[in-house]
């Protein structure tokens, strides 16, 4: 990448070579800023002009599922720095949807906190529970976590029919959603509410991975004995986690009964809690982009499951588990075609037409690719980068 | 390797691609949207000189889909019948029927697009309690006509929601006319109830346990349908050993079946009084054969629990699809047999067909009432003014007055007894129905269970002469 990797030849002619050095740049992802933060604004503004010029050219009934898209794509982008970053498993993130929901909705029946602080309380209070729950998580190896995960999902949605006073019974409570202003269509302006939140959290979502947090995740899932003796508190790192997974699936569950206009557990069944899991793997386990693909999975799988149950005209018994089953094969497929999910795949084929594209020109570059996946906040396994030991020597010495 | 993969995947840029997550967007509003341009009538939603247009969200696969599915197309076999025959007030019906799989965020997606894209005048016939629940506040908001939901629910009826009405009785109505029989005719009896923990099962034992005085109970037994699965051998023990001699169950099919199995393997065999919800023989029978079957893997057993049946009581608000020489029963198999020849050889007239075809009738009805203007509101005004008069295969009147939105509000109690012959469907044969009882109608509150003195409406004469 300095003027040593490139042949001679290059040398002599400068305007190709700065041509080489752009795409590899391109290559490398160097076209947008280093640093973090900005880096993901930048990406924020980007996907929010994206997302206003596809909402405005559709119409109410496709703005009402982007939001739906939007919502579960906060729900995964928890689930997936959850399972993906910190590899615990969680088969009851139902169970957070539906604390949030209920906050959200007990909220707008018994106080006037706004719908910001509507919103931001179903989250916190949802972290909150997450966190009870991730503290003895954090003692329990992942099918044990997942057993009791399983059991929050099956259990939790059994306090409303006890405490039917509070939380409606089986009818639940309604939600009002917020008024759109002017003649603007109520779905869109809600998908548009549900879309910046969505940003909002990936934004957020993606800092924490970057950050010294992020690093710490990781380390965790790849070795909690390496991780541990290099100075990480593996609980507390778990517990973390869990706290913010949580949070994410609450905000998805209140932003998610906005649209449904009312809550009540039948909303949110333990189908839902699974098909979360697998929506997750399918975009590709701690992929942030890859949220994206699970949530328009989830969205539209039933539809293409009837449609596809239909034009087969399968009897009733075989279409009732067409939809699982569906879910299922893709999500095989998925794993054999590409285990890092379809943003992987999809990752895997732009490396693929780039090389093809843009191969001559990366030749002169043995390690042109492979350098970016070398970047030093990588940490993973053995190799601890170097930044990491520096920062965990710090927290040791102040143990 | 898969250290390097997990690596590669975690360190993405991750916002990158606004683009892809566009992409994504776009590509499946291509698959699945493009059907808003729909001519809009100028003056009703849904209404056009020719055309009238209805939706609805019922389970077509899933769990709940095998009996529960019949009913739309059933349904829609009256309204191709209505249309083979000049329409109303020469408006053909189209009906959208879409599968909400009994998951109340796919009912809430599906029903947004019946009104937003496929611009539905009404919603009528969707199915479950849930699922409407999830979508009764916004066509009330939309102020779409939101009618005969497919659920005994006592929250159909409440003057927040005024668009939407039930139309078969309520939970707590059926479990107290049957409450009030067993008063009257099981003096002295030991009592079990069997009931599935939801809002259908504590309602109809709500209305039970109105009538039967607790005295007589000496167990509550009840299930959660949420992990119901095996057969319900603690419940029928314990309902066993409290001596219990009558079991009065308020359960679905596929419980009723996995609560009969048990109790006939240990010897247990209480008269058993079972709310309609989970008593039709063409539905429950086949379920308790397919249990034994897949449990025994022998056939001659399967045959002999169909007979369990045998006996059983039940309230029923319609004539027992069994009784041929009924002139409702007649006129609803030839349009059964005429215009969805599939469910009549798969399924002929059983409980799910006969109340589609009921509700659909009711609801043909209502149009005709509200006259050549059809709009939203002179629907409404029609059924909570003139349902009275409507003429359908209930037992006992329509209840419908702008206060109240139940529909009917009155049942007979009746046996399953092969003493009085057999009937025969595609799926089996099946003990025939002796009715025990007069109509009892009573309301959802504390009011008597009183005997109905009317009759039963006759067949309207077109109805008779075109079906």
């Amino acid at each position: 990448m300095t003027a040593s990797h490139t042949r001679p030849d290059a040398e002599a002619r400068p305007s190709g070579a700065r041509a080489r050095a752009a795409l590899r740049r391109v290559a490398r992802r160097q076209w947008l800023p280093n640093q973090p933060l900005v880096r993901h604004l930048i990406l924020f503004v980007v996907g929010a002009g994206l997302f206003y010029v596809l909402t405005v050219s559709v119409g109410a009934y496709n703005d009402y599922q982007i939001g739906e898209i939007a919502v579960y794509a906060i729900v995964l982008g928890g689930l997936s720095v959850l399972t993906g970053l910190n590899g615990q498993f969680s088969l009851g993130h139902g169970a957070f949807m539906i604390i949030g929901a209920y906050t959200l909705a007990l909220l707008q029946l018994h106080a006037d906190v706004g719908l910001v602080g509507e919103l931001v309380i179903a989250a916190v209070i949802a972290a909150a529970a997450g966190a009870v729950v991730g503290v003895p998580a954090a003692r329990l190896s992942p099918p044990y976590l997942a057993g009791v995960t399983l059991m929050l999902a099956l259990g939790l949605p059994q306090l409303s029919a006890q405490y039917g006073s509070v939380f409606g019974g089986e009818q639940g409570l309604t939600t009002t959603p917020p008024a759109a202003p002017g003649t603007l269509s109520p779905e869109r302006w809600l998908a548009w509410i549900q879309l910046f939140c969505a940003l909002v959290v990936l934004v957020l979502l993606a800092n924490l991975v970057r950050s010294r947090f992020g690093r710490a995740f990781r380390a965790v899932r790849d070795d909690d004995v390496a991780a541990a003796v290099s100075g990480i508190h593996v609980a507390r790192t778990k517990v973390l986690a869990f706290t913010v997974s949580a949070g994410c699936a609450g905000l998805g569950g209140a932003l998610l009964v906005l649209s449904t206009g009312v809550v009540n557990v039948g909303e949110f069944p333990l189908s839902l809690s699974i098909a979360l899991l697998a929506a997750m793997v399918f975009g590709g386990a701690g992929s942030l982009v890859g949220v994206w693909w699970g949530a328009v999975a989830l969205v539209y799988m039933p539809t293409w499951s009837t449609s596809l149950s239909q034009h087969l005209s399968l009897g009733t018994s075989a279409a009732a588990y067409l939809s699982d089953a569906f879910f299922g094969v893709v999500l095989i497929i998925a794993m054999l075609v590409s285990p890092a999910g379809v943003q992987g795949g999809v990752r895997r084929i732009g490396q693929l037409l780039w090389r093809t594209v843009a191969g001559p020109a990366l030749e002169s570059a043995p390690n042109g690719l492979a350098a970016r996946d070398g970047t030093p906040s990588g940490v993973a396994g053995g190799g601890v980068a170097t930044d990491r030991m520096n920062q965990e020597t710090k927290e040791r010495s102040r143990s | 390797m898969r250290l390097r993969r997990h690596r590669r995947a975690s360190h993405r840029p991750v916002m990158a691609a606004g683009a892809a997550f566009a992409m994504a967007i776009a590509a499946s509003v291509l698959v699945v949207g493009n059907s808003a341009d729909n001519a809009v009538a100028a003056s009703t939603t849904g209404v056009t000189s020719r055309q009238i247009t209805l939706g609805a969200t019922v389970p077509l696969t899933g769990p709940a889909a095998p009996g529960y599915s019949e009913i739309a197309p059933a349904m829609n076999a009256v309204f191709k019948w209505v249309n083979a025959h000049g329409g109303i007030y020469g408006r053909k019906i189209k009906y959208i029927y879409l599968d909400d799989k009994y998951d109340p965020t796919t009912t809430a997606t599906l029903t947004r697009k019946l009104v937003l894209t496929d611009h539905i005048f009404a919603d009528v016939g969707s199915l479950g309690t849930p699922t409407n629940l999830a979508v009764l506040k916004y066509l009330n908001t939309e102020k779409v006509p939101h009618l005969f939901i497919e659920s005994g629910c006592n929250c159909w009826s409440t003057p927040k929601f005024p668009e939407t009405t039930g139309w078969e009785p309520p939970y707590t109505v059926t479990g107290k006319i049957l409450g009030y029989y067993i008063k009257e005719h099981f003096r002295g009896k030991k009592i079990g109830e069997l009931y599935q923990d939801t809002e259908f099962g504590q309602d109809v034992m709500k209305g039970i346990n109105m009538e039967v005085p607790a005295s007589a109970v000496v167990s509550k037994q009840s299930y959660d349908v949420t992990t119901l699965s095996g057969a319900m051998t603690t419940q029928m023990s314990a309902l066993k050993a409290a001596g219990a001699q009558v079991v009065v169950m308020a359960t679905i099919p596929v419980g009723t079946a996995l609560a009969m199995l048990p109790a006939a393997s240990i010897g247990f065999t209480p008269q058993y009084v079972v709310d309609n919800v989970g008593a039709d023989p063409p539905t429950v029978g086949p379920l308790l054969s397919s249990f034994t079957t897949a449990a025994t893997h022998t056939k001659k057993a399967a045959a002999s629990t169909a007979a369990l049946m045998n006996g059983m009581i039940t309230n029923l608000y319609q004539p027992p699809e069994s009784t041929s020489s009924n002139q409702w029963i007649r006129v609803e198999k030839k349009i059964l047999q005429r215009y969805t020849r599939k469910l009549w050889a798969q399924h002929g007239l059983d409980g799910n067909t006969e109340y589609g075809i009921a509700l659909a009738l009711t609801f043909v009805q209502a149009l005709k009432a509200a006259g050549k203007d059809l709009t939203r509101a002179s629907l409404m005004k029609a059924i909570d003014t003139k349902a009275k008069t409507f003429k359908t295969p209930g037992f006992s009147p329509l209840n419908y007055t702008d206060t109240v939105h139940y529909g009917y509000e009155g049942d007979e109690v009746v046996r399953f007894t092969s003493s009085v012959g057999t009937y025969k469907t595609p799926t089996g044969t099946w003990p025939g129905t002796k009715v025990l009882s007069p109509v009892y109608v009573t309301t959802t509150g504390s009011g008597p269970v009183k005997v109905y003195q009317g009759k039963e409406p006759a067949v309207p004469g077109t109805l008779k002469a075109t079906a």
